[in-house]
């Protein structure tokens, strides 16, 4: 176990982790908009281009800025999912749907949530944090698929 | 100006996604793997986030009334805790334990130019809209 985790891992984990906990009280401290990523996501099919034209901005970011920091870096890129087509098909019709439902995914409730200390997004990131491990540990350990 | 930080936040954002290596799902996955060979690299990157939100956003709350360039703060209007948010909080964490994607990592995904994360997107934006149509044909 965390054999493979080095200490310039763990610092550029948390380096990264401070990146987004800047980003996300930037948004909240200059535009009053929380970074849920989902949310604006969805919002754009939902509303008028033109009331979206801050949530277009903040994903054309998004983009940009992991486009950029492998550019400046030379970090390879991260690799794609190894996975099926139809399980990446099944998997983001669930996240979309159920982020929908439940107002929110990992940026929204996970870091603006609970750096708000809203007891909903608490109890969200339990729920979704705790359906993930038990999906996880189904999918490799029981029936062997995905490790 | 306003679009220019949403920009801004945006970009930092999605380095920090690429910084802590939250784009890649296999390092998801194996955070979310309490029974294999466990990456604890996730937790880090949300403690990293929290570590700098939580004193931001409470001194934010507690101690001004308005945002900087907006009139108000956005906050989300329900704060009921019900079976939607629970249903979907589990719905969208089946979907994330099945590939290691959540929204924010598979849209910055998208720097990279994979037909995987097109189709995990589309998928995604698909589910959102049926929610969406079938709360407004309610």
């Amino acid at each position: 176990m965390l054999d493979f985790i080095s200490q310039t891992h763990i610092l550029l984990a948390l380096l990264g982790g401070a990146f987004i906990g800047i980003a996300s009280a930037t948004l909240f401290l200059v535009n009053g908009r929380i970074a849920g990523i989902c949310g604006m996501a969805f919002s754009l099919m939902a509303t008028t281009f033109a009331r979206n034209t801050w949530r277009i901005l903040f994903l054309l970011g998004l983009v940009g800025g992991t486009f950029i920091y492998h550019w400046l870096s030379g970090a390879p890129a991260a690799p794609a999912p190894d996975t099926q087509w139809w399980l990446l098909a099944v998997a983001g019709l669930l996240v979309g749907y159920g982020t929908s439902l439940g107002n929110g995914c990992t940026s929204g409730h996970g870091i603006a949530g609970l750096a708000r200390l809203s007891p909903r997004s608490l109890v969200a990131t339990l729920s979704f944090m705790a359906a993930a491990i038990v999906t996880v540990y189904i999918t490799r350990h029981v029936i062997g698929v995905n490790a | 100006m306003r679009g220019f930080i949403a920009l801004l936040a945006g970009a930092v954002f999605g380095a920090g996604l690429a910084i802590s290596d939250m784009n890649n799902p296999a390092r998801v996955l194996g955070f979310l793997d309490l029974a294999g060979n466990w990456d604890p690299t996730l937790m880090f990157v949300m403690g990293g986030a929290l570590l700098v939100a939580l004193p931001l956003f409470q001194w934010a709350l507690r101690k001004q009334n308005k945002p900087l360039l907006a009139k108000r703060f956005y906050l989300p209007l329900s704060v009921q805790i019900d079976k939607k948010l629970i249903l979907g909080a589990v719905l969208f964490g089946i979907g994330w334990g099945l590939v290691g994607y959540c929204p924010g990592p598979a849209i910055a995904s998208l720097a990279h130019g994979y037909l995987e994360v097109v189709l995990f997107i589309t998928a995604m934006l698909v589910g959102a809209k049926f929610h969406q149509w079938q709360t407004r044909a309610r």
